[in-house]
């Protein structure tokens, strides 16, 4: 252990470990607490934050630490789900457009130059409108937003790798296209993969957050921090600070929680990035 | 420049246009919320006659195909007419027209000061890679990048607007003066802090951006000859380092209009300021599709041409290009 | 290694490079490409380090001029004219008294003129290099040209000592010879002159001097007229490459 604490490495894998942890707990703590949530004590509304509140409460007298933890779990598994699918999507759109031949190649790149073409919150309130706001809209929103720079990504990589000295080789000694995938393609796409898919959460956190700010996500019964933010404004010139204050830092610390992860995984997985 | 290469890019953006409103004409017209509903009331609409609503439904266009409105809107936009706005009732480019002037000085001064303060610091940071500067400014854009502009925009709006009063709590002019009252004065003093925010959201990207190329050049053989030849390490950097990262960082800038404008979104939203970014939410939440496919094609020329401008600058301005060799 | 030559201008003395690097998974690695290197140069004299790729020759040179990267670390003592070289001295004395004539084109800054990387311009006429060669960028330079250039950044002053890192592959062998000829001008006009090659018999005609580095240190130290008998050197490594030259091959002495 004290061995691992000296090393570099060895603090990274520790920290990746107990930033995971970290984040596991919140997600599950929101998900125990989504009924605590929408407690309401009328005689308990706007207090300053308190040992019994650290966060204060608002004006139903709503715990809003309470609340900050079960909007940040609806977050965080918006986000982790919205990245997945995202990656996927990437995944898929991606490698097409390195295979699939010319015209697939042009379509799904002009694809991607249509979507980074449009602010990232324009077309999520486009999409989100489509979708008739709510969870599905801003679920689906996020997924089909976020994908396009990793698919550029692994596009490359892949177009890379089959114009590469092995690749060729391979082909010439007659292995099909899954032997060549299996043993010299996914190896070196896998890691590219995982590290876009980490480095997304944060985004895609954020990003849902936003949208929800701006009145398109979730339903305002949710107590997702999107709401929780875009209610506290009301209050902002009564001087009750810690409306807006505790859950958005709460918020920038899970996103730079999952961003730190992200960036410690990538380095693990490509050593070349981080010396000393 | 050659020809073809203009006549190129000017199918490029006509296409791309013509994606853009597809695509968000296609999505608007899956939307299963009904205008009506949304702006009028269902006890409102309750309460009116059959050939009431019948006019209300012909005015919200509710009852023709997609296609066919599309078609109709596409061959009106070509000739500049983008219909008429449904919350404003007002011509779309007219709505525009005047939210463009709260939004665009909003966003050009933004992007200035946010490039050029994210470039120096990025600069500060490269050079002093792992040094104490770099670490500060680095953690800096780090925190920035993994925060919200809404939130930033918030903090900004308690501290500075409500705590110490330094600014206006919101709106680009003082509540209940005569918009002919109004002095220029007036204006600049609120979109101040919405101008701060928005530039502090910009900074983190270009400043990592910039960090990471003068990395780059800081390792780079030549910067190792020119330490080799007896130049100190401010003359690199400013003989050297600034020469060969202001091209990207001005690239990266003027690539990065998209997010200037999705934050504008956000930061207009806190400030209630009455600029393009609210419009967009305000016809959103509202329905007004004509005006939200207005905002999205203004836009979607805003992006382009920022991209468009990056290209050009690169071929006018680095000599391996203006020469006819090879980019790096 | 004879008796401390009174002339000496570069004195090495048991210098070690030691790089910490990490690789996948959590090893942390200290790698050594230069350990326990003992070298001179003599004023007026060609000393040619031969060795292969990656043997550490670049890396002394880069230590020389004090320019190695920030994770390296170095040990031994260095000493120019007597004086020990620190980090302070070497900073005052390159590109005055100590000069680098680079590898290639990518060691001049690809966005500056030619004219502002040479300190005097006028050397560049020295090398047969028009005027018009002054607004040029880097990346317009042929190879031959460029290589002039090179050497021209390193005589715009009258250097002390001259460290040429692989300044020949890829030029045609006459053009390799004029410019390695014009290194031996330097040593002629009193300067010390340290070649850094990979090429044997090239730097056999124009050196005083052959050190042989191998596995980061510096094996065999004979005199360019030595070294084509194997029998004259002790270390294998240098007999081996000794036995490998043409000269040697024609009559038989390659057979190992």
């Amino acid at each position: 252990m004290r061995e691992l604490w000296k090393n570099r490495r060895g603090r990274t894998i520790l920290g990746i470990f107990v930033t995971a942890v970290l984040l596991a707990m919140i997600c599950l703590a929101g998900w125990m607490w989504s009924d605590e949530a929408l407690l309401t004590d009328l005689s308990q509304k706007n207090l300053a934050p308190c040992w019994a509140h650290p966060f204060g409460t608002d004006f139903m007298g709503r715990d809003m630490f309470i609340r900050t933890v079960t909007g940040l779990s609806m977050s965080i598994r918006l986000g982790v789900l919205t990245a997945f699918a995202s990656a996927v999507l990437a995944a898929l759109l991606g490698i097409g457009a390195a295979v699939l031949g010319k015209t697939a190649d042009s379509v799904i790149t002009w694809a991607i130059d249509l979507i980074m073409g449009i602010p990232h919150i324009l077309l999520l309130i486009l999409i989100s409108y489509a979708f008739g706001k709510g969870f599905l809209g801003v679920a689906v929103g996020i997924t089909l937003t976020h994908w396009t720079s990793l698919a550029r990504i692994l596009r490359g990589e892949v177009l890379q790798l089959s114009e590469s000295r092995y690749v060729k080789m391979a082909r010439k000694l007659g292995h099909g296209a899954g032997y060549i995938s299996r043993v010299h393609m996914i190896p070196h796409i896998l890691p590219q993969f995982f590290t876009g898919l980490i480095l997304m959460f944060p985004h895609a956190v954020m990003h849902e957050a936003s949208i929800t700010f701006l009145g398109f996500g979730l339903s305002p019964e949710q107590p997702a921090i999107g709401i929780i933010l875009s209610e506290s404004m009301k209050y902002l010139s009564m001087g009750y600070w810690w409306l807006s204050l505790l859950p958005g830092a709460f918020l920038v610390a899970v996103v730079l929680l999952f961003h730190w992860l992200g960036h410690s995984v990538s380095a693990l997985l490509d050593p070349d990035s981080a010396h000393v | 420049m050659k020809l073809n290469i203009v006549m190129k890019k000017a199918l490029r953006l006509v296409l791309l246009l013509l994606g853009v409103s597809a695509a968000a004409f296609f999505l608007v017209s899956i939307s299963p919320i009904d205008p009506l509903q949304t702006n009028i009331g269902q006890a409102a609409l309750g309460s009116m006659t059959e050939e009431q609503i019948e006019t209300l439904r012909q005015y919200w266009g509710v009852d023709v195909p997609a296609g066919e409105r599309f078609l109709y809107w596409l061959s009106d936009a070509v000739r500049g007419d983008f219909g008429t706005s449904l919350l404003y009732r007002r011509p779309v480019m007219e709505v525009i027209g005047e939210k463009a002037g709260y939004s665009l000085g909003l966003m050009t001064f933004a992007w200035i000061i946010s490039g050029v303060v994210g470039f120096l610091l990025g600069v500060i940071s490269g050079a002093c890679k792992e040094r104490l500067p770099d670490r500060f400014i680095t953690g800096g854009a780090l925190f920035l990048s993994g925060t919200p502009a809404f939130w930033i925009a918030l903090v900004f709006l308690t501290v500075f607007a409500v705590e110490l009063g330094w600014f206006p709590v919101g709106l680009a002019v003082p509540m209940g003066v005569p918009a002919d009252q109004v002095t220029l004065w007036d204006k600049l003093y609120h979109a101040c802090l919405p101008a701060l925010t928005l530039s502090v959201t910009g900074i983190s990207n270009i400043a990592l951006h910039t960090r990471e190329k003068m990395v780059q050049v800081m390792e780079s053989d030549y910067v190792l000859f020119a330490r080799a030849r007896g130049e100190d390490p401010r003359s690199v950097v400013l003989r050297h380092g600034l020469r060969n990262v202001i091209l990207p960082a001005m690239t990266l800038q003027l690539g990065s209009i998209s997010e200037i404008l999705g934050g504008s979104v956000l930061v207009e939203q806190v400030f209630s300021y009455p600029g393009l970014g609210q419009a967009a939410v305000t016809a959103g939440l509202g329905g007004d599709v004509p005006l939200l496919l207005g905002i999205t094609i203004l836009s979607a020329i805003l992006v382009f041409a920022g991209n468009l401008a990056a290209d050009l600058l690169y071929s006018v301005v680095d000599p391996r290009m203006k020469k006819g060799g090879e980019p790096r | 290694m004879s008796e401390q030559n009174l002339n000496t201008l570069l004195k090495i003395r048991d210098l070690s490079i030691d790089f910490l690097q990490y690789e996948r998974g959590l090893r942390r690695r200290i790698t050594h490409p230069v350990s326990h290197l003992n070298l001179d140069v003599e004023a007026g004299q060609m000393v040619a380090i031969v060795g292969a790729s990656g043997s550490g020759k670049s890396l002394l040179a880069h230590a020389v001029l004090g320019i190695l990267p920030y994770n390296a670390v170095m040990t031994g003592t260095m000493e120019f004219d007597g004086q020990e070289l620190t980090k302070k001295r070497i900073e005052t004395l390159r590109g005055t008294e100590i000069c680098l004539v680079p590898q290639g084109v990518s060691w001049l800054d690809p966005l500056m003129k030619v004219g502002s990387q040479v300190k005097d311009r006028s050397a560049l006429a020295c090398y047969g290099l028009g005027p018009e060669v002054d607004q040029m960028y880097p990346f317009e330079l042929s190879g031959g040209m460029a290589r002039r250039v090179l050497l021209a950044t390193a005589t715009s002053r009258t250097p002390r000592l001259v460290i040429a890192d692989e300044p020949t592959p890829g030029l045609p062998l006459d053009r390799a010879r004029r410019a390695l000829s014009h290194l031996r001008d330097m040593a002629e006009d009193g300067a010390g002159v340290l070649l850094i090659t990979h090429d044997v018999e090239l730097a056999l005609e124009v050196s005083d001097r052959i050190a042989v580095m191998h596995e980061g240190t510096v094996v065999e130290n004979a005199l360019a007229g030595d070294f084509p008998y194997p029998q004259r050197l002790n270390h294998p490594y240098a007999k081996a490459l000794s036995r490998a030259l043409p000269q040697n091959e024609f009559f038989g002495g390659g057979a190992i």
